[in-house]
C-alpha cells in the first residue's frame, strides 16, 4: 500500500496571531479564540497519513476546524503553517509551496471535492450537465460529444435522471444535487477525493443512497477519501482510520472501530457516549 | 511443531472512564496460544473479559498491557498490540477474522454484496465473489429469497448467519468467534458447529467463545479457563 497524501503540522489562524495564541487556545483552554488578539486558531498541528484507496473520517462538532482541513488541502483557503506532500505516480508535491496555476491544475485534474453546502461545488446557473462539462473542460477535455457522453455516464452512474440533464440544479432536490456535485468531483476521476460533511441535512434514506454510492466508488476506482462529518454513523460505515478533532486540534487517532468502541479522550468518550 | 500462529502473553485491558473518573478492569493477565488448524475456546463466566480477549486481538480494543504475537503467512512475527494501522487494517483485510453478534452495513447493500465484500477488497472479480458468497449463504442455510435483501430487516439468527458467511468467506488463517450459534436454532446450529470443523480441518487457526459448554466440549482442542478479575487496585499495578 502506497500512501497519498501526507499532512504535517497544518495550522491556520484567522486574525493578527501573537505569541501567545497556541497556549492559550485548544481542548484545555476549551476554546479556539484567542483571549490575547481576538484571533481564531481553526486548527493547529493537525498531521496525519492517507493510504491510497483508503477512506479517512475526520470526527468532531461544529467549530472543531474539521472543514478547515480539508479545505485548506482543497485550496479554497491558504493555511497559516505546516506542509502537505502528494503523492501522484511518480510524482510528489508540497502542496503549500506550489504557485496559483500549479494549485489550480491539481485542483482539476487530480482532486474531487464535494461541499456540505452544494451551492459551493456547483454553478446554479448552468444546468446539472454543463457543471460536469465545465470540470472536464478545465481538465483539457474539448470535444463536445465526448463530454456529453461522459457527462451522461457520470449522472447515470450517481442516478440523476438523464431526463434533466439541462435543467438547473436549482430545480434539484437537496439529495439530487449532492449527486450532481458527487459526478462533478468524479469526472476527472481524481485519486483523491474530498468529502466535507455530504450526507448532513439530507433525509435518511437519501443519505443511505449517497453512502451507499460514495463505497461502490471506492471500491470501483479506488479511490482515496478524507470524509468530514459529525455524523458516527457515517464514520463507521464508511472509514477505516478516523481522527477526532477538538477546538482546532487533533486530540485522537485510530482505527475506527477502536475509537467507537475504545475511546481514550475524556472528550471522544462523551461524544461516542452521547451518540449511541 | 509448527510454532502457533498466535501466542497471547499476560493481555490486559481496562477501561478509564474520565467522566466518571473511574477504572473498569476488563481482562487481567490472559496467556494462551492458538496453532493453525486448532480450536482454542475461552471460558469463564460472565464479565471475566473473554470477548475483551477477542476485541483486543482484532485491535477494536486497545490493550492495556501485554503482548500479542501473531506469525503472518511469510512468517514473520508482529505484536498486534504495537502494530500500526495500517498493518492491523491489511491483517484484518487477508488474515483475521472476526465474527461478532453484531453487523452493520449499508441500508441498502444486499446480503449477497455485504458476503462478497471481503473479496472483493481482496481483488476477486465481482461475479466469483457473489459466487462464492451464494455458496456459503446456502451451506449456512439461509434461504435463497433473502439474498437479494439487506440484512437490516433480518432477525437474530439470519444476520448471525450473514456474519458467519461473511467471516468464512475468506478463509482466514486466524478467525475469531464470538458466541457464533447463540441465536441459532438446533439445526443451524449442527451446520456452522460442521463448517467450523471444516474451516479447522483446512488449517484455519479458530479462537472461540461459545455460549454452550456443550459446543466448547465437542469444538475446542484447548480450553482456556479465564480466572475471575482481581480488584482494582491489583488492575492499577498493570500501568505502574
Amino acid at each position: 500500500m502506497n500512501k497519498i497524501l501526507e499532512v504535517r503540522g497544518m495550522s491556520k489562524i484567522y486574525g493578527p496571531g501573537c505569541p501567545l495564541c497556541i497556549e492559550s487556545t485548544g481542548p484545555e483552554a476549551d476554546t479556539n479564540l484567542c483571549p490575547h488578539c481576538g484571533s481564531v486558531v481553526a486548527i493547529h498541528d493537525v498531521s496525519f497519513d492517507l493510504f491510497e484507496g483508503e477512506i479517512l473520517g475526520v470526527m468532531g462538532e461544529s467549530g472543531s476546524g474539521k472543514s478547515t482541513v480539508v479545505k485548506s488541502l482543497y485550496f479554497d483557503q491558504a493555511p497559516s503553517g505546516g506542509e502537505a506532500i502528494f503523492y501522484d505516480r511518480d510524482k510528489q508535491y508540497a502542496l503549500f509551496s506550489l504557485n496559483a496555476a500549479q494549485q489550480r491544475w491539481l485542483r482539476n485534474h487530480r482532486f474531487g471535492m464535494v461541499y456540505q453546502n452544494p451551492h459551493l461545488g456547483l454553478n446554479f446557473n448552468i444546468s446539472a450537465g454543463g457543471n460536469i462539462a465545465e470540470r472536464l473542460l478545465m481538465s483539457d477535455l474539448m470535444d463536445y460529444g465526448a463530454i456529453r457522453e461522459r457527462a451522461k455516464t457520470l449522472l447515470a452512474r450517481t442516478e440523476v435522471l438523464l431526463a434533466r440533464i439541462d435543467d438547473l440544479p436549482k430545480h434539484f432536490s437537496g439529495g439530487m444535487q449532492q449527486r450532481v456535485q458527487i459526478a462533478k468531483a468524479l469526472a476527472t476521476q481524481p485519486p483523491l477525493l474530498f468529502l466535507d460533511e455530504v450526507t448532513t441535512g439530507l433525509d435518511l434514506s437519501v443519505q443511505a443512497r449517497i453512502l451507499d454510492l460514495i463505497l461502490e466508488i471506492q471500491q470501483e476506482l479506488k479511490t482515496a477519501m478524507v470524509v468530514v462529518t459529525h455524523d458516527l454513523g457515517v464514520i463507521r460505515l464508511l472509514t477505516g482510520r478516523a481522527i477526532v478533532m477538538k477546538y482546532g486540534r487533533v486530540i485522537e487517532a485510530g482505527l475506527t472501530d477502536q475509537i467507537l468502541e475504545d475511546p481514550q479522550h475524556a472528550y471522544t468518550q462523551r461524544l461516542v457516549a452521547s451518540a449511541l | 511443531m509448527t510454532p502457533p500462529i498466535l501466542q497471547v502473553e499476560a493481555y490486559g485491558k481496562h477501561f478509564w472512564l474520565h467522566e466518571q473518573n473511574k477504572l473498569i478492569p476488563s481482562s487481567h493477565n490472559v496467556s494462551f496460544s492458538v496453532s493453525a488448524g486448532s480450536l482454542t475456546a475461552l471460558v469463564g463466566p460472565t464479565g471475566v473479559g473473554k470477548s475483551s480477549v477477542l476485541k483486543g486481538i482484532y485491535r477494536t480494543y486497545l490493550p492495556s498491557a501485554g503482548r500479542i504475537l501473531y506469525r503472518d503467512a511469510q512468517g514473520h512475527v508482529l505484536d498486534l498490540v504495537r502494530a500500526s494501522e495500517h498493518q492491523i487494517l491489511e491483517l484484518r483485510r487477508r488474515e483475521i477474522g472476526f465474527v461478532t453478534q453484531f453487523l452493520h452495513c449499508l441500508p441498502r447493500q444486499s446480503t449477497l454484496d455485504v458476503v462478497a465484500r471481503p473479496l472483493l477488497s481482496l481483488g476477486v472479480s465481482r461475479d466469483e465473489a457473489r459466487q462464492r458468497a451464494a455458496e456459503w449463504l446456502s451451506a449456512m442455510n439461509l434461504p435463497e429469497r433473502l439474498w437479494s435483501v439487506s440484512p437490516a430487516t433480518f432477525s437474530g439468527g439470519e444476520r448471525q448467519r450473514v456474519n458467519l458467511a461473511r467471516g468464512f468467506i475468506i478463509k482466514p488463517r486466524l478467525l475469531l468467534l464470538d458466541e457464533p450459534t447463540a441465536s441459532l436454532d438446533p439445526a443451524t446450529a449442527e451446520r456452522v458447529i460442521g463448517l467450523i470443523e471444516g474451516l479447522k480441518a483446512e488449517g484455519t487457526a479458530m479462537l472461540a467463545v461459545f455460549h454452550h459448554p456443550e459446543i466448547t466440549r465437542r469444538l475446542a482442542d484447548q480450553v482456556v479457563e479465564l480466572a475471575p478479575l482481581p480488584a482494582v487496585e491489583e488492575a492499577l499495578k498493570d500501568f505502574a
